[in-house]
């Protein structure tokens, strides 16, 4: 027994010193730009550089609208299939699922190809066609993560009977996913969203391929062309994903019947 | 014409024809249980009123109107399910108030209705609870509150005291009657459990394999079912076998006895019918005015306080005998061999 307490212990260490030390070491290499003491200096030269502010903020605006353009096509979706097309599910979760296995640099190959300017829907024309074309391929990213937290949360409720009692008390189908569905589902959005938020801030391939001016490009492009910044960069980056995660915490408290639940 | 009318309604799932040629006129103010066991078609038919399920064919009209390909958000149908159907997100008061806050009834006008809700099911302070903070019973009058707030055309209860226990069971059930009355509004009420449909109803539909096998008050349907399947459905039965002597007369040989039954047969002579008798329509021993004596042996005792059911064997028929269990009676014990008596008056002709 206390030999297999042991073994736990041991497991334990190595897999923290695995995980924490690298993270450690970046971030005590970000404080030495300043010879000779710690310092925050690389972190203020980042936070003050223009570039970082401009492409964090469209990074920041595009996971926003992609977590709107995420919400609209898959809760309804979520909540159709689950009322009407049970049979669909098997189907449904697998193109989800196709994110994950078709690389992106196919996929935005793919957009180039099918919405290039000389197509009929030349998308890639115009810097605002290129930004819809992004937050589209956002949005796909983000479509597992997206689809299984709303598919979760409605799991957790009668659907079909909450549906059916709003429809005889005279609710329309807006009604009953904006006053109903959502906010009873809102802590497994909440959730999706932040994944969304997470994966579209750290987005390389496609906002480089698409030339977009993103943050996952101007991170990459530190981290070429400066020394102490970019491990500034890749701590902050790491604040950005952990505060997500306390977000999603938070968010499925979100909802007051939930709170005075808990 | 009726205010709630289903006519010729049939309804097909797949292959599966689960409402087959079903016909019902309601009345304006009527209490209507659809009463049978699982799967044969009622919460169908609760459903098609409601909007939920489209027939196959047939009409359904409310109120004059042909309703029959009405959404169900526009039939002004409230309904109450089984397992409650509250919405989580809403407190009770958001929850009665939904209907009206849909119909775009004015704020102070949808609160006063909210309140006078709460008042009628008896939950005056609990407006500001969500519905995880009630007990089964409590959301369940709620969900009633729910779907009488917006003065629907017609209320539909699906199995709504099926989730709860036995003692509120009874004392909602009184109380759905009370608020149904009060209102005088129409009300189809489906369930399994017969003494819930008789004790409650106008009228009742024993609804089996999709048909409606009868439909009456419920003294009716208990005193005089019109097919064996009601026979057995609707409270405990003794069934007899007995050879048809003369069908015009209605005189048939039970048990070796002769007996003429209060109105004739349909079967020719010679063959055999079916004979039942409620429980309470057996005495023990012979009494005045029961012309039927058989002898028996009493097999089992159950003591049901109120009432003592007796098992009895007369010949090839084992007997329940349910006997009022007043002060002095002593059951006789198993094993024993006595008398047991009944009236011809009392004995129904089973159909197909």
């Amino acid at each position: 027994m206390r030999l297999a307490r042991l073994w736990w212990w041991i497991v334990f260490v190595l897999g923290a010193l695995y995980f924490f030390l690298p993270l450690i070491g970046t971030f005590e290499f970000s404080l030495r730009a300043r010879r000779g003491v710690y310092s925050f200096d690389a972190y203020e030269r980042v936070l003050a550089d223009p570039q970082f502010q401009a492409t964090f903020a469209y990074s920041a605006v595009m996971a926003l609208l992609t977590i709107v353009l995420g919400i609209i096509v898959v809760t309804p979706t979520a909540f159709w299939v689950r009322l009407r097309l049970p049979g669909l599910r098997p189907y449904i979760e697998f193109i989800t699922l196709l994110p994950l296995v078709i690389p992106p640099i196919v996929i935005v190959f793919g957009y180039i190809r099918l919405y290039n300017t000389s197509s009929i829907l030349p998308l890639t024309g115009s810097a605002f066609g290129t930004n819809v074309l992004l937050m589209c391929g956002y949005a796909i990213l983000a479509l597992p993560y997206m689809y299984r937290s709303v598919d979760t949360g409605l799991r957790t409720i009668d659907v079909r009977t909450l549906t059916e009692a709003a429809q005889s008390l005279g609710a329309g189908w807006f009604t009953i996913i904006g006053k109903l569905i959502i906010p009873n589902v809102l802590g497994s959005v909440v959730s999706g969203a932040f994944m969304t938020f997470a994966i579209v801030i750290g987005e390389y391939v496609f906002a480089a391929l698409l030339n977009r001016p993103a943050f996952g490009p101007y991170m990459v492009w530190t981290g070429g062309n400066k020394a102490y910044e970019p491990a500034a960069l890749a701590v902050i980056a790491f604040v950005i994903t952990w505060a997500c995660m306390g977000l999603i915490q938070l968010g499925t408290r979100l909802s007051r019947h939930a709170r005075v639940r808990s | 014409m009726s205010f709630l009318e289903l006519s010729h309604i049939e309804k097909s799932f797949g292959t599966v024809k689960v409402v087959k040629d079903f016909n019902l006129s309601i009345e304006k103010g009527e209490f209507i249980s659809l009463l049978g066991p699982s799967g044969c078609g009622k919460t169908t038919v609760l459903r098609m009123l409601a909007g939920f399920e489209t027939p196959t064919s047939g009409i359904v009209r409310l109120d004059g109107a042909d309703v029959t390909h009405q959404r169900a958000n526009q039939r002004r149908i409230g309904m109450v399910f089984q397992s409650y159907a509250l919405f989580p997100n809403l407190t009770v008061a958001q929850n009665i108030g939904f209907g009206l806050k849909v119909a775009g009834v004015p704020k102070a006008e949808a609160a006063a209705r909210v309140t006078e809700m709460l008042s009628l099911i008896g939950l005056p302070e609990l407006g500001g609870r969500y519905p995880f903070q009630l007990s089964g019973g409590q959301q369940q009058r709620v969900a009633l509150a729910r779907a009488l707030a917006p003065r629907p055309k017609v209320l539909l209860l699906d199995e709504p005291l099926s989730a709860l226990d036995a003692k509120i069971r009874v004392s909602l059930r009184t109380e759905i009657r009370r608020i149904q009355r009060e209102l005088g509004i129409t009300t189809v009420f489906v369930t399994h459990d017969q003494e819930e449909a008789l004790s409650i109803s106008d009228r009742v539909v024993v609804m089996n394999g999709g048909i409606a096998e009868q439909v009456g008050v419920p003294a009716t349907v208990y005193n005089r079912p019109t097919t064996r399947f009601v026979a057995t459905f609707v409270g405990t039965l003794n069934i007899f076998e007995a050879r048809v002597d003369d069908a015009a007369q209605g005189r048939v040989t039970l048990a070796g006895l002769s007996v003429t039954l209060p109105e004739p047969v349909t079967v020719p002579a010679g063959q055999t019918i079916g004979l039942a008798v409620r429980p309470e329509g057996v005495a023990l021993g012979a009494a005045p005015g029961r012309d039927i004596v058989l002898p028996a042996e009493i097999e089992d005792v159950h003591f049901l306080g109120s009432v003592v059911r007796l098992r009895a064997r007369a010949g090839d028929a084992l007997l329940s005998i349910d006997t009022f269990n007043q002060s002095g009676f002593v059951p006789p014990m198993p094993g024993t061999s006595t008398q047991v008596s009944l009236s011809s008056r009392d004995l129904i002709v089973l159909g197909a």
